[in-house]
């Protein structure tokens, strides 16, 4: 009786592969900050060249583990510098492909429209009782907060206040959730694509504060489908894909 | 190396798994008691209840803790309304939170042994003028107390390993909310192998001796059984 059942279902998932394997499939693994502006590029990257995307969204340190461990991913779009660099040198991954995709901007975050104002000076105030940053050891957007902080000279004086989020998407939630008044984000998280006002109130930390967060793209050089990896990954400094990545708040 | 940070949340993972086995304790055994003789219609749904974070992925219940905590929470406000203030990002919020998560590992096995005990050494105790309190506190605790003492070290140890409830509702704060499983975490995300390795190694050898212990404490137990209610009936 499983047997009967089993028959037409076999066929179906035979029919599917045949299908898929017209195009190429890629795995890409993505750093979380760049989740939304990643299923954005690689809906038109799947329009535009037939090859199919599949996105995962995660911490950039743990994607490093996973593809030391020899997990199926062809394309790594980090969150740091570091982590593909190191990956190329350890011949984890092609060097020649690595190059720099998006750089992002941090901004003091509050969901209350009146609590922050245009030069951060409410980071000196006792308006607020929690300040979400994350971790800068494990986060970018985490080191260059601490940056932030270091250069204000503020770093001793929140650090009471300071609750550390393991990754700039918590940072974020702890925020949204209103169990921090203010938080250390991306512009990428808060900026709405369609480019209309960030929702809240925000300060636009000036980027002398702070040194570039530069976030790097490779393809891993276990990759069974380079070609299409390949063509993935230049398909980032396309116009297409940089219309896009500017509308989530990134240069490049 | 950071030592002083590993240890500092090993002495708050400590900390807070014996606060929140003592705390469970106290609740978890009339609790049991309840579930053991009851027969009312809330039985079966309050036992799901408990039961519940054994299924929930820890994730999701720190997620919703955080919402609920939170100050657009009922919970939240309530705790502001008393003058409490925020329980996210604190150690009274971190044992809550790990109370609810660790409450099934303690109210079920009391439970069982309190079902096991039967209702035949009670009724003999009655006969004797023993009233409600003295059955409970000199017949039934007695008879159960393997059952307690597992509970004990499953709450305990089930505490010292939680992680997805604490990564949600914490802040990583040192001294309040970074335990172990949260500096561990931290560590391999960092990539801080070496230091990742030596906390490991210290809450599998941990882990390890506690199972060994409530194995070694189960076989004994029928003996243990047996003899017990001449050690009830000599208080």
């Amino acid at each position: 009786m499983t047997l009967s059942l089993a028959r037409p279902f076999f066929a179906l998932g035979l029919a599917a592969l045949t299908f898929a394997a017209r195009a190429d499939e890629i795995q890409v693994a993505v750093a979380a900050n760049f989740a939304p502006a990643a299923q954005k590029i690689a809906a038109r990257f799947e329009h535009d060249t037939g090859n199919t995307v599949k996105l995962s969204f995660g911490a950039t340190g743990k994607f490093y583990a996973q593809i030391e461990a020899g997990a199926p991913f062809d394309v790594l779009l980090a969150a740091d510098q570091a982590t593909p660099a190191k990956l190329a040198a350890e011949g984890k991954a092609t060097a020649a492909t690595l190059h720099t995709y998006a750089i992002g901007r941090l901004v003091l975050w509050s969901a209350d429209p009146a609590l922050v104002d245009g030069q951060g000076a409410v980071l000196k105030s006792d308006k607020w009782k929690r300040l979400s940053v994350a971790d800068a050891k494990l986060a970018p957007y985490g080191q260059a907060a601490k940056e932030t902080l270091a250069a204000l000279k503020l770093t001793d004086a929140v650090q009471p206040r300071v609750v550390t989020a393991e990754n700039i998407g918590q940072a974020l939630q702890f925020v949204q959730s209103g169990n921090a008044e203010l938080g250390f984000v991306a512009l990428g998280q808060v900026q709405p694509a369609d480019g209309s006002k960030v929702p809240g109130s925000m300060w636009l930390v000036p980027d002398n504060l702070y040194a570039p967060i530069k976030q790097d793209v490779v393809v891993i050089a276990a990759t069974k489908v380079s070609k299409a990896a390949t063509a993935f990954v230049d398909y980032l400094a396309s116009d297409t894909a940089r219309a896009v990545i500017k509308a989530y708040g990134y240069s490049w | 190396m950071d030592w002083a940070a590993d240890l500092q949340a090993v002495a708050l993972t400590l900390k807070l798994a014996f606060v929140v086995t003592a705390l469970l304790l106290a609740l978890g055994t009339p609790l049991a008691w309840w579930l053991a003789h009851t027969r009312s219609r809330w039985k079966a749904p309050l036992a799901a209840f408990i039961a519940l974070p054994l299924v929930l992925p820890p994730t999701v219940l720190g997620f919703y803790l955080l919402m609920l905590m939170g100050p657009h929470g009922w919970v939240g406000e309530a705790t502001r309304a008393l003058g409490i203030g925020l329980l996210p990002f604190s150690f009274g919020g971190l044992v809550i939170a790990s109370m609810l998560y660790s409450m099934p590992f303690v109210v079920q096995p009391i439970q069982t042994a309190f079902e096991a005990v039967g209702a035949r050494p009670l009724e003999a105790a009655a006969t004797l003028r023993a009233g409600p309190w003295q059955r409970f506190a000199f017949v039934a605790l007695p008879l159960a107390r393997r059952g307690v003492v597992t509970a004990a070290v499953l709450g305990f140890a089930h505490t010292v390993g939680e992680f997805g409830v604490v990564l949600m509702i914490g802040g990583n704060i040192p001294g309040a909310t970074r335990v172990i499983s949260t500096q561990l975490y931290s560590h391999v995300e960092a990539l801080e192998y070496p230091a990742a390795h030596r906390l490991a190694a210290v809450l599998l050898v941990f882990s390890f001796a506690v199972l060994l212990w409530v194995y070694r404490l189960n076989p004994r137990g029928a003996q243990l059984a047996a003899t017990a209610p001449d050690a009830a009936a000599h208080p």
